[in-house]
């Protein structure tokens, strides 16, 4: 399966906000951007950085459970993901 | 200790250990021999065939014991294949088989096979459109379907898609380690696997039944013994088997009394958990198993946790058994795979200590939220 998320070809929207959380372990990535995704305005752009495998489906995972949206998922050159969240409310 | 993890092993059902001495006693000499103490071993290996193809609506002869159910798993998914040489490479599967099948899967590729994987819903059914669609491409050689999920307990549409293999001429091998003993099998398949201490067996006993007229070509050699699967026959451990599954078979108002408590779990744990996520199909599901992911929850300290306050379950999380991944089943399904939890009840569970569970759950999870700096 690939690994890769992207949205329709187009440019992703900067994020706002970047949460560096390479080499942590699920769930530390998510409860950093439940802590931090009200830091940023409304439809605003949150980056979550993570190689945790677990990462990968549980930022969407948690972003379907909270009514926020994924944006997209875009591999790191260096290995991981940028996980784009867009804060709903 | 409360045991709640019947899908990794259920507890030796007591037929089973009764029909184990007594074969201990009569049933140790070589069945292949012809005098006295060995045509004894041959008949109690022959009813204990008799018993387990009768449970599972097949032939005696259909019927082959082997060591595992995951040997079970391998020889029915390779023998499939290799049967079906000719009709080409393609094996499908669905995208949340137990990691058996997708080991015989991977030898089946690396022998230049194709493999095919079909992905799930949200709840882990299989996509029956795209799994047929994938079975009547040309080239497929087998497909290869579970009765229910081993982690989550979704029920998949075995017999609409034996249909569509039957129309197609592929054979269907089908896992039922988690219902066999539990529920009646579904039709459709040419190739059943089961493993014994999975309903109250021993260890040691998986059940290959390939249907007559299906092609098969087992990886294995052969010898003059075990239809299938060479080697020294286990009789006592056979006979325990085939008497577990005949009484487990006969005792569905428990596996209906399981199914009850499953569901005041189901509804209980989102009520008094916050952010939990119940996942797997709530009605169209096996009876035993219910899982749940907890938000902001580590699953090793939730099963660490569990464990001290007497409760043994099992997790889907990484960092829990021996693997560092996430569950696939719950990546298939993309539902949280952190905090993951799977309760499962062997039979006998008391309604009591399933409370007791439910009770114990809210204060665990808020501890182990706490010290992560999350409140809830």
């Amino acid at each position: 399966m690939s690994r890769e998320q992207a949205t329709g070809g187009e440019a992703p929207q900067a994020p706002a906000l970047t949460i560096d959380a390479l080499g942590k372990k699920c769930p530390i990535p998510i409860i950093w951007l439940a802590q931090q995704i009200n830091n940023v305005p409304l439809n605003a752009v949150v980056a979550v950085l993570a190689d945790d495998p677990a990462a990968y489906t549980d930022v969407p995972a948690w972003c379907r459970l909270k009514s926020h949206s994924h944006v997209g998922t875009y591999e790191l050159p260096e290995g991981g993901w940028a996980i784009h969240v867009r804060r709903n409310y | 200790m409360v045991y709640f993890d019947a899908a990794s092993t259920e507890p030796l059902h007591p037929r089973a250990r009764e029909a184990f001495l007594t074969t201990l006693e009569e049933g140790w000499a070589d069945p292949a021999r012809l005098y006295g103490s060995a045509r004894r071993a041959r008949l109690l290996l022959d009813r204990a065939r008799e018993q387990v193809a009768e449970a599972l609506g097949a032939r005696p002869d259909e019927v082959s014991f082997t060591t595992s159910g995951t040997q079970a798993v391998h020889l029915g998914v390779l023998g499939a294949v290799r049967g079906r040489r000719r009709a080409g490479p393609r094996l499908v599967v669905s995208a949340v088989e137990h990691s058996s099948v997708l080991h015989a899967a991977e030898v089946h590729e690396g022998d230049g096979g194709e493999v095919e994987t079909v992905g799930v819903s949200r709840t882990g059914v299989v996509d029956a459109e795209a799994f047929a669609r994938a079975v009547t491409a040309p080239g497929t050689a087998a497909a290869c379907l579970q009765t229910a999920n081993h982690e989550v307990g979704t029920l998949q549409p075995v017999a609409e898609i034996g249909a569509v293999c039957r129309e197609a001429g592929v054979p269907l091998v089908v896992d039922a380690a988690q219902t066999m003993g539990r529920m009646p099998i579904p039709e459709g398949w040419s190739v059943l696997a089961g493993s014994a201490h999975k309903w109250g067996g021993p260890a040691g006993v998986g059940v290959l039944v390939v249907r007559k007229g299906t092609r098969f070509r087992s990886p294995l050699p052969m010898d003059e013994r075990e239809a299938r699967v060479p080697g020294f026959q286990n009789v006592p451990a056979i006979a325990a088997a085939a008497a577990a599954l005949q009484a487990s078979m006969a005792e569905a108002e428990e596996q209906a009394r399981l199914s009850a408590l499953v569901d005041r779990i189901r509804e209980t744990v989102p009520r008094v958990v916050p952010d939990v996520e119940v996942v797997g199909e709530p009605v169209a599901r096996a009876p035993h198993i219910v899982t749940f992911s907890c938000l902001y929850v580590a699953g090793e300290a939730l099963l660490t946790e569990l464990d001290k306050a007497g409760f043994a379950v099992s997790s889907g999380s990484s960092c829990t058994a021996s693997t560092l991944r996430p569950s696939h089943v719950l990546e298939a399904m993309g539902v949280l795979t952190h905090g993951n939890i799977r309760v499962s009840l062997p039979r006998g569970t008391r309604e009591a200590d399933v409370d007791r569970f439910l009770g114990a759950l809210p204060g665990i999870v808020r501890r182990i939220r706490e010290e992560a700096g999350v409140s809830s």
